[in-house]
């Protein structure tokens, strides 16, 4: 199951630390984040809760990169 | 500029203002330090958040960390200057603060301009539909809550939201959202149209056979969109560089702060800490990596944004970084080279006129639907009475014999001709041959072929003069039809005859041929070689305009059949990674010279900051080149 959600990151870098940190959380089998296009691309491990699952990574995400944002809707 | 970017703005223009007032200022000692840290904290206030938030949370070697160190470092030397009873420098730390901000600023709100300008030239969604209600009238709605089956109305000007087909009137469309090409394409009612066309001329009632999320449009967008999330070679490169680099700044920083110090101090000399302390904070300034960060993603993203608007569509950074690789380029035959419909391309005749002979064979063939007897009726192209045309008989894969103005007109190979007991040259062209027999007397025969695309010799030389080694061209035709249109193309290979899985093996084999760094790209009509496409290094996929399973199989998609698109992509993608080394090469030149001098002692903090903010602004301003695509002739 992947999905795409909006985002909102100021720098380059910024988006590679979101993406990274992404990775990392439990539920997540691979995340992509393009700075350019403003957008987070997730693909869920199966059987994931994609709901909460999106909560640990923008709480993951935010902590790497303070002023950044996952629109969850 | 967002709200964000204003904000930072105010805080550059206030810490900027207040800078200037404190230059005036008749305060001494300590106070200048406190009242120089207000504009400080004004500036970097969040920067420093950043750094510390970014050390609790394990993230230590970034920016942030850089610029805080380094700012925070300059002024507390002023304090430690203060302290031995010196004057000390207070305006340099903020300063410096100051112009990263800038920088920064500037950075963003040039890449977000790119962006914005990017996204612009790929944007086809269209805004709304107009739907018609059971009464007539019309109601604009959201394309996405159009169901399946519903009428709408598409205005002239308008663009069509959603695949459909035309129920009613007539009108051309200009395609060039989707192909970048402005010729002008003629519908009617029952044709199918496709989203991202702009109504032309006339007003179209159109039922909606998809749904929005489905169109074509929709499609195109979600590639595009996600284009960027396929990294390139090159971006990850930096990515990984960025890891080891910012640690081994720091700590060569730290080593330039202790130990030269450290070791005037044990040859007895005075220890200098203030200079190798300031040199170490140079040394950190220069170094952030944010040119490149941010430069290269956003040049890929302008090849693939101009790409898109020329109608190549690029599935991802990496294809567009292969393409330029590519030297040996594999094409199909039918449809990508040629295009794919049966033409008249020679009429023989023997002892009649030519015209006669056509015509001829235009009325024996005038209820045949095969697609050989069509090409005839159309190079023909006049109207064909009923009445002149009786006793039709079709011989089942020979031909056929009917009887034309009461003259027995027999039309079809080279066996039917020796059925009717008439001799006929011996075929030596490449395509099909229809000989005719008028009134029991051979009458020459008319030479069918597919066509080749008026571009294609174009295309291979052109790929020729771009450095690709090797062009083949692949087919199922037979041999004699291969090898003629090979030779008028050009290709320096042809293998004909083949199954679609023959194919699949002829591109195995040049893999195995070429170097290691050198890439294969296959270009196909998207029908039937998927497996092709997906071997291949780079699947290129054309005329995709209406195709979905093309546009899936397909690493690149060209929307229109051109083959000269390829040459166009190829130097789209060239450009694109030449700015990309180009950055690469410029960022790590200048800020490892600056890096000598400032640890020599020659730079100072003034020239950090530009090998910092100017050579990330000269990157971003040149990755910005990427977008703009010489069309070709």
């Amino acid at each position: 199951m992947k999905r795409t959600y909006k985002i909102e990151v100021d720098c380059a870098n910024c988006a590679l630390k979101m993406e990274d940190a992404a990775k990392k959380v439990e539920g997540v089998q691979d995340a992509a984040v393009s700075f350019m296009t403003q957008k987070m691309k997730v693909e869920f491990a199966e059987g994931a809760d994609e709901d909460s699952v999106m909560q640990t990574v923008r709480k993951a995400c935010k902590r790497v990169e303070s002023d950044c944002e996952i629109y969850l809707v | 500029m967002t709200k964000k970017q204003r904000k930072v703005l105010y805080r550059i223009l206030a810490a900027a203002l207040l800078m200037a007032v404190l230059h005036f200022v008749p305060a001494e000692g300590y106070l200048r330090f406190v009242l120089y840290l207000i504009p400080y904290f004004i500036i970097g206030g969040d920067i420093l958040k950043k750094a510390v938030l970014g050390i609790a949370h394990g993230e230590v070697f970034d920016e942030n960390f850089l610029m805080a160190v380094a700012t925070l470092g300059a002024m507390l030397l002023g304090v430690y200057n203060e302290s031995q009873g010196r004057a000390g420098e207070f305006s340099e730390g903020v300063a410096v603060m100051l112009f990263y901000q800038i920088g920064e600023l500037f950075q963003s709100v040039a890449v977000g301009k790119s962006r914005r300008n990017i996204t612009a030239l790929m944007d086809i969604r269209p805004d709304y539909a107009n739907v018609e209600n059971e009464d007539g009238s019309l109601e604009q709605a959201d394309p996405d809550d159009v169901r399946i089956g519903t009428t709408i109305v598409v205005r002239p000007g308008e663009k069509i939201p959603i695949d459909g087909v035309v129920m009613q009137g007539t009108s051309t469309l200009n395609t060039s959202a989707l192909t970048g090409e402005s010729v002008p394409r003629e519908v009617h009612d029952g044709q199918a149209v496709i989203s991202g066309c702009v109504n032309l001329t006339g007003l179209l009632k159109i039922r909606t056979t998809k749904e929005f999320g489905e169109s074509t449009v929709s499609k195109i967008l979600d590639l595009v969109e996600n284009s960027s999330m396929k990294k390139a070679r090159a971006e990850n490169f930096i990515t990984k560089f960025a890891r080891y680099y910012t640690p081994a700044v720091c700590y060569s920083a730290l080593a330039l702060a202790i130990l030269p110090s450290a070791v005037n101090l044990l040859l007895g000399n005075s220890a200098d800490w203030s200079v190798w302390i300031i040199r170490a904070l140079t040394f950190l300034v220069i170094s952030c990596p944010c040119a490149l960060v941010i430069s290269i993603p956003l040049s890929f993203f302008g090849g693939i944004g101009g790409a898109s608007a020329n109608g190549i569509l690029v599935k991802g950074s990496n294809y567009l970084e292969a393409l330029a690789k590519t030297r040996y380029v594999v094409f199909d035959k039918t449809g990508t080279l040629t295009k794919g419909v049966f033409q008249v391309t020679g009429i023989y005749p023997s002892g009649e006129s030519g015209e006669r002979l056509l015509e001829c064979a235009a009325c024996a063939e005038s209820y045949s639907t095969h697609p050989i007897g069509r090409s005839i009726r159309e190079a023909y192209g006049q109207e064909i009475g009923a009445e002149r045309v009786t006793d039709v008989e079709e011989m089942g894969g020979h031909g056929v014999i009917a009887c034309v103005d009461g003259l027995q007109v027999a039309a079809g190979s080279e066996k039917l001709m020796r059925r009717l007991g008439l001799g006929c040259p011996e075929n030596t062209e490449a395509g099909t041959v229809v000989h005719v027999a008028i009134d029991g007397r051979y009458a020459g025969y008319i030479l069918i072929s597919d066509v080749i695309k008026e571009q294609s010799v174009q295309a291979v030389r052109a790929l020729k003069g771009m450095g690709v080694k090797k062009t083949v061209m692949l087919t199922g035709d037979s041999r004699t039809a291969a090898d003629c249109v090979a030779e008028k193309i050009g290709v320096d290979d042809v293998e004909s005859e083949l199954l679609p899985a023959d194919k699949v093996e002829a591109v195995e084999k040049l893999l195995t041929e070429k170097a290691p760094g050198e890439r294969l790209a296959f270009v196909g009509d998207g029908i039937n070689d998927a497996p092709v496409l997906s071997r291949a290094d780079i699947g290129v996929a054309m005329g995709a305009l209406g195709s979905d399973a093309a546009i899936e199989a397909a690493d690149i998609v060209l929307m229109d059949d051109n083959p000269m698109k390829l040459a166009l992509a190829m130097r789209i993608s060239r450009k694109c990674l030449r700015i990309v080394y180009e950055n690469i090469v410029f960022a790590l030149a200048v800020k490892a010279v600056c890096l000598f001098l400032g640890a020599l002692g020659i730079a100072n903090m003034w020239l950090a900051v530009f090998a910092d903010v100017g050579v990330m602004v000269l990157a971003v301003l040149n990755a910005v080149r990427c977008l703009k695509v010489k069309p070709i002739k």
